[in-house]
């Protein structure tokens, strides 16, 4: 594929997916991406996020990464914000509980409760994430 | 430990993207017994000092996380990869090459390479930061190569935050490797399968 190839590919796919776009509005999903997560597969995570989102057709939710956020036991872990639900962090995310959180989180508004690990460590918490 | 060697790729770059650099260049070189990897930054750069101390796990200096100790991830690369040469200069930049046999057993799988540029350009990058990926296979039959950079995606797609962008850049990464793996096809029979990492 060319860079020209890939400018066509993109305005045609703006076209047709113009209408659905409002599903993942404001929505965030990060994914922990430091040693510990890498190592955990987060990798893996952020394809099948891109892929299962590309499968729903949504194309607006931003999928942005972190460093590690102290959780590195229940790595790869995941924070999703989705506007009206209350921001989640989901650890232990492989490729399969990564398709779940799109499905049930993003389009269905419902938690995907096995896997909720609460919110960072308290002295990320603290700092701001810095 | 990490499972790929593209693994290593991602968590080293990752220092780069972080350490205020305004252009990374990463090259990929494969043959067919060996790969090598060069990551070159332009970013703050560590003095004599320092890049003593970064083999130890246990090094940092304290900003990201203030009551951790937890390292830069370069002891994981000493460990696996028997050539493996860092340098560096305050105010200049890094430069790391690491090499691995690929006929060794205990190499672990290059893995998904694609995605890895993906998750690279789509880093979070505390400046401006044009990222340069050049990336080729040689065998006997013949050898390929592509480069692919940050800012040409940035400027095609808008942007890679978006999960609709994010899925064009990996479409397009994807169509690269594939383009270059031809090579492997022509010179052996066990051709490997398209997504290895499982």
């Amino acid at each position: 594929m060319t860079l020209e190839e890939l400018r066509k590919l993109r305005a045609k796919k703006q076209d047709d997916l113009k209408k659905r776009d409002i599903e993942g509005k404001d929505c965030q999903i990060i994914v922990g991406m430091g040693t510990c997560g890498i190592a955990a597969g987060a990798k893996l995570a952020l394809e099948a996020f891109i892929e299962a989102l590309d499968e729903e057709g949504i194309t607006n939710v931003s999928v942005t990464q972190t460093g590690c956020m102290g959780l590195c036991y229940v790595e790869p872990t995941v924070e999703v914000i989705v506007p009206g639900m209350p921001t989640t962090i989901y650890g232990k995310v492989d490729a399969e509980v990564a398709k779940k959180i799109v499905k049930n989180h993003i389009v269905g508004k419902k938690l995907v409760t096995d896997h909720i690990f609460d919110r960072p460590s308290i002295d990320i918490v603290k700092n701001g994430g810095k | 430990m990490h499972f790929f060697l593209c693994d290593f790729l991602l968590d080293i770059s990752q220092n780069s993207l972080e350490s205020g650099a305004t252009e990374i260049k990463i090259i990929i070189s494969e043959t067919s017994n060996y790969i090598s990897f060069k990551v070159v930054d332009n970013g703050k750069g560590m003095s004599d000092e320092v890049l003593k101390k970064v083999k130890d796990p246990f090094y940092t200096d304290g900003f990201k996380h203030k009551k951790r100790k937890v390292g830069l991830g370069i002891p994981f690369l000493f460990q696996t990869s028997k050539d493996c040469k860092l340098s560096s200069s305050v105010g200049k930049g890094t430069t790391i090459f690491f090499g691995f046999d690929l006929t060794d057993i205990d190499v672990m799988p290059l893995g998904n390479l694609s995605l890895t540029i993906l998750a690279i350009f789509s880093g979070n990058c505390k400046s401006v930061c044009d990222v340069i990926v050049e990336r080729s296979l040689t065998t006997e039959k013949g050898s390929r190569s592509y480069t692919v950079s940050r800012s040409e995606l940035l400027e095609v797609l808008g942007d890679l935050r978006s999960s609709g962008s994010l899925s064009l850049a990996k479409q397009y990464l994807e169509s690269k490797e594939e383009e270059i793996n031809q090579v492997r096809v022509e010179t052996m029979l066990d051709i490997p399968e398209k997504g290895e990492e499982l």
